[in-house]
This record gives structure tokens, sequence and C-alpha cells, in this order.
């Protein structure tokens, strides 16, 4: 009976939404470049880093991984990451709480600053510690006659790691912040809670995973990064190497194993940041919503 | 617990939302501040409360200045238009906030703030809901649960900021005379800002009428209803519909004809005549009437809403009449008001 109408609406369900006009064959095209292009550019380097770190067995990969220069690598890089994050964690939700729920002049000036290390090559930044500290620099003599050693020493690193990472905290917090407004925070103060508390019990809470996700970025990017950190840190083996920095020695030494095999710890903490991140979106999508940016 | 605003004065960035507001909030009273959008009268229940500090003017509880008090410092409950529940917490954990983060002796046991906490809900009608999240609960219920969490701190005056505002018609009515209930038995003094007429003068026992930053009347439902002290309360509470007309010989014109009104002590001149559409009388003949064309007719209700057009210069006003009264049936209705006001036309701002 109702047949010729259903007729009639097969072609929409086909095609859910009307506004898209590419033809099915259109559409495959498209998609295989973007897989073939990933498969490329991202997936086929993965597989080699692993291919080649493995390529003398895994007694080779595991004795290249015990090398002294290599252990203090690894434990240089999770030094420097165990103190930018946290400090970039503490200043991300101080800008982002100063910027999405008050009213000051230099709000947009603070907001536009908060992305600069996005927008400057870190080897610049590196640059602008060697300006600021190096030895015929401002700085340096200062700190050399008070015994403070910053460049070519683990506090350049970590300064220049800060300044790096400094924007995934705050820029994953500002729009979360700004959407719930302060309505949260109003009640709890209304409720008795002191300045801490409605931090502690309410503001914390609610900001937590998106929290999570800068922190996530953060970390993996304080880890990787190698510009900056390659222009303060002044490649002393065993001493000032970080894990890229050390990965790029290796290879100038035509140490591939063991190049590859550091290589392959950064690329299994990019891994596992990924699936971190993506169960993240998949669980907490809705609070992320607002988020995305990069 | 009595409050008193004193001359208070609100700018933000220097526009001023309120201009020399006072008023005077008797103990156990439940008040309505109603008024349009940007009257401001969410600022002034942001004010008392704490959350909003006044420009000049004084704040007082009691005998007490507490303008310089902070918001905890002045214990009050504070219950928000999106009511701004915790949404991580349980709502007995929502309930029990206030009581938890108390410091040292004044802090109850956690035995103590979960019976409190259920005492609360049994208060709002939601017992058994302990255990559920706030995105588990209807709208309705989470109003309850934002007033039980504002009731928990035992607070000196209760502030409800639209509290029915984001519900539907049906539940606002149920819970309008569930919070009037629940007023009954707590006595707490209650301030509650709405745009909703019909909810300020059902609930409230006095109305504070409010228009750009200003009180313009204060009053019970009767008075407010009744005694319309401006043309922006007389339009604003109620139906009603105005004419201009002139006063000559303490008796009332339009355009060149007397409408059977005298107004003996209202000086010459022209002025404003308001009244409300039911509050008429309808005439045969007319000499000393209100003549006019039928423009529109509807239904609203158990009545009928007429369009007149007055005069020459075709003046809309409303009339209500019984359904099936034979005059809904003319082309012209000539009318009286029975109970009416006038303004001066100087005082006509809006």
């Amino acid at each position: 009976m109702a047949d010729p109408e259903i007729k009639s609406y097969e072609p929409m369900h086909d095609n859910p939404s009307a506004a898209v006009t590419e033809s099915r064959s259109a559409r495959t095209v498209l998609m295989t470049v973007a897989f073939v292009f990933l498969g490329i550019f991202l997936l086929l380097p993965l597989i080699i880093v692993f291919k080649e770190a493995f390529a003398k067995g895994v007694g080779a990969y595991f004795a290249s991984l015990n090398d002294h220069d290599t252990l203090s690598a690894i434990h240089l890089t999770l030094l420097v990451a165990v103190i930018a994050v946290p400090l970039n964690v503490v200043f991300g939700i101080a800008a982002a709480w100063a910027i999405a729920k008050f009213e000051f002049k230099g709000k947009a000036f603070l907001t536009t600053l908060i992305d600069l290390p996005f927008s400057v090559s870190p080897v610049i930044s590196g640059l602008v510690y060697v300006l600021l500290f190096g030895a015929q620099a401002m700085l340096g003599p200062w700190l050399k006659s008070h015994g403070i050693e910053i460049l070519f020493a683990v506090p350049g690193i970590v300064l220049a790691t800060v300044f790096v990472t400094f924007p995934f905290v705050a820029r994953e917090l500002i729009p979360l912040m700004q959407e719930q407004g302060t309505g949260d925070e109003e009640a709890a103060l209304s409720l008795g809670a002191n300045g801490w508390q409605v931090f502690r019990y309410v503001t914390l809470p609610n900001i937590k995973w998106g929290l999570l996700y800068g922190v996530l970025l953060c970390n993996a990017r304080a880890m990787g990064e190698f510009g900056a950190v390659s222009v303060v840190s002044g490649h002393i083996r065993g001493m000032t190497n970080t894990m890229p920095l050390h990965v790029e020695i290796l290879y100038n030494e035509y140490n591939a194993v063991g190049a590859f095999a550091v290589a392959s710890l950064l690329a299994g903490l990019a891994l596992v940041t990924l699936i971190l991140k993506t169960v993240l979106e998949m669980r907490y999508g809705a609070e992320l919503a607002a988020t995305r940016g990069h | 617990m009595e409050v008193r605003v004193a001359n208070v004065r609100k700018e933000f960035d220097r526009f001023p939302a309120l201009r020399d507001v006072s008023l005077d909030i008797r103990s156990g009273e439940l008040i309505a501040l109603l008024g349009p959008s940007g009257s401001g009268k969410t600022t002034l229940l942001r004010l008392i409360a704490g959350l909003e500090r006044p420009t000049t003017g004084k704040i007082f509880f009691g005998d007490e200045d507490a303008s310089s008090k902070t918001i905890q410092e002045r214990n009050v409950g504070f219950v928000f238009q999106h009511y701004a529940l915790f949404r991580h917490m349980t709502v007995a954990d929502n309930i029990g906030f206030g009581l938890k983060v108390r410091h040292g002796a004044t802090r109850p046991s956690n035995e103590e703030i979960r019976r409190r906490a259920s005492e609360l809900l049994d208060l709002v009608q939601l017992s058994g809901l302990e255990k559920r999240y706030p995105a588990q609960l209807s709208g309705g219920q989470r109003q309850r649960v934002a007033l039980a969490r504002a009731m928990a701190i035992e607070p000196k005056v209760l502030l409800l900021d639209e509290p029915f505002g984001a519900l539907d018609a049906q539940v606002r009515r149920e819970l309008r005379r569930w919070l009037r209930d629940i007023h009954d038995t707590t006595g707490h003094t209650t301030v509650f800002v709405t745009h909703d007429q019909e909810e300020a003068l059902e609930l409230a026992d006095r109305v504070v009428v409010m228009s750009q930053g200003q009180i313009e009347q204060i009053g019970s439902a009767d008075e407010v209803y009744d005694t319309p002290n401006s043309p922006f309360v007389f339009g604003f509470i109620g139906e009603s519909s105005s004419l201009p007309v002139r006063i000559t010989d303490g008796q009332v014109w339009i355009a060149d004809r007397p409408i059977g009104l005298s107004a003996p002590n209202h000086p010459a001149g022209d002025a404003l005549l308001y009244f409300r559409p039911h509050d008429i009388e309808l005439l045969d003949g007319c000499s000393g009437c209100i003549a006019g064309t039928v423009a529109a007719s509807r239904r609203v209700a158990g009545t009928r809403r007429v369009e007149l057009e007055i005069g020459g210069e075709r003046q809309r006003v409303e009339i209500e009449l019984p359904v099936d009264h034979i005059a809904t049936q003319k082309s012209r209705i000539a009318f009286r008001p029975s109970r009416w006001k006038l303004f001066p036309v100087k005082s006509t701002g809006n």
C-alpha cells in the first residue's frame, strides 16, 4: 500500500546527508589517498623504527639499551619530564583560571602569550636562553660568579622544555573552564567553602579529564622535544643528553641498532600516549569536546 | 532574620545596574523580586548574597552591617538559576557539601552529615535518591536538591534566582505550591527573583516590582495588582489597556467627547487612562462612553478578548467579554471602565 512512498525515500537513506553530493567513487578515492598518505608517512616509519631496532636480534636491542650513556639519557629525559610537567600543570591551571574566570586588562595579551611557544620555532626558544644565560650574555657573568650553571646543564634543559610545553595544559583548560563558567564555584562559596576547598572539591573534579589530557600531551612533548633542548644542552654524553639528542648522536656514529632502540622507546611512548588519548576521548568525549584545537 | 538594603547603588563598568535601591525584608517573609530582564533584580539578589559588592550603600542582616562580609560569612542559602549542582557528587554529597567544608568543632561527623542529608531529602520529597548523580535527575528533582543543599547550612536567608525558570509549565506550578509549603514549614526569610508575574503574585507575601535598576512598587499581590502606582507597574502586572485622554473641569475626555468618568482631584491637561480589560461595563447608547470598532477578537480560555479601535487616532485597546456575550457579534462596542487609573503623561518613560 505504502510502497511507492517508501521507494521514493530510499535514495535518501542511501545518502544520509543530502548536502553531501560526492559520488561513491569520489569518496573512495579521497579515503584511499588519506590512508595511503598516512601509511607512507606515519605507519611505515614507525614499523621501520622497530624493525631496525631489532635488526640484530633481541639481545643486541637490550644490550644497546643497557649502555651507560643511554641509561643516563633515559634518566635525564625522565627527570626533565618529572620537573617540567608538574610545573606546567601549576602554571597552566593558574593561567587558565585567570583567563576563564576573571575579567582583567591585558587578558587578550596573556592569551596570545600562552600560544607563543607554539608559534616560535623551538630552536629559537633554545637560542633565547643561550642569549640570556650564555657566557657572553646578560646574566652569564653574574651566574658564573655565583657558581650557578644553567646553560649546558640540567636547569637549562628544564627551562627550555618548560617553555616549549607550556601551552598544552593551559590551552586544554581555557575553553573547558570558560564553558563551565563560575556557577559551581559560586555555589560552593555560598555553602561556606574557602578558596582551597572550592578548588579541591569543585573546580579540580570538573576539569580533571581535560587536565589529564593536557598532561598527557605535555608529557609526550616534554620527553620528545629536540630543537630547543639541542641548543641549550651542549650534548655532553652521559651528562646533558636527553633521549632525542642521544638518538641523533648514536645515529651519526653509525650505531643503527642503538639509535633505533632508543627511538623505539620514544615511539612506544608516543603509542601509549595515543592510546590513552583515544581512550580519554572515547570515554569523556563530551567533556573534552570544547577543547578540540590541536 | 531581617534584611535591610539601604540606598544601594551598583555599577558594572560604570553602567548602573541598580540606582539607589532601598528595601526592608521582614523576618520570615517570602518576597519576590519581579521585573523584566535588565531591571536589576538578579543583581539585587546577588548583592544580598554577597556575590557582588555594592558600589555605594549598605546591606544589613538584622542590626549587623553585612556589606563588608564575604559570602561565606553571611551564611545565606543561594539557589542558582541553573542549580549549579556538583555533577561529580551524589545527591547526598551535594546536600552535605556545606557541612563537610566546615572547620574544626563546627563540622558535624560524617554520620551526622548523612543523617542531615537524608532528612532534607525527606523534606524536599526525594527520599531514596541519595546515591543518584545530578545527571540522573529530572529538572524538577534537581531544583529540589539545589534547595535542600542551600538549606543544609541552616542559612539566615534563603535566596533563589529564577527558581523555576528552566522548568516546564506543569512542573513550575507544582513546585510553586511546594515551595510555599516548605517556606511555611521552615520559616526561612526567603527572597526569590522571577520575571513571571503569576509566579510572584501567587507565591510571595510581598512583591517588589523593579524596572531599569529601580524599585517601582513594593506591596502585596493585591496592592500591586489593584493599586499600581505607575504606568510601568500597571502595564507589567496583569493585562492592561491604556488610552491617551485629556482632563478638563474634572472630567475625562477623549478627543472631543467626555467619556463619563470624573476625576475631580486630577490636574487638568493630558493624561493616560489605564484599565484592566475585564474591569469594564458595556453600554448601549453612548452619551459618555468609549466607543470603538471591533478590529480583532480572539478566544482566551474562558473569555473572549476583543480589540477595539477608538476614535480617529485608531488607538487600540483590549476588553474582555464573556464568550457567548451578544456584544461579540457587533461591529461597534461602547463601554466604560469600571475600575481605572489616570497617570500624568510626563511620567510615562516607557
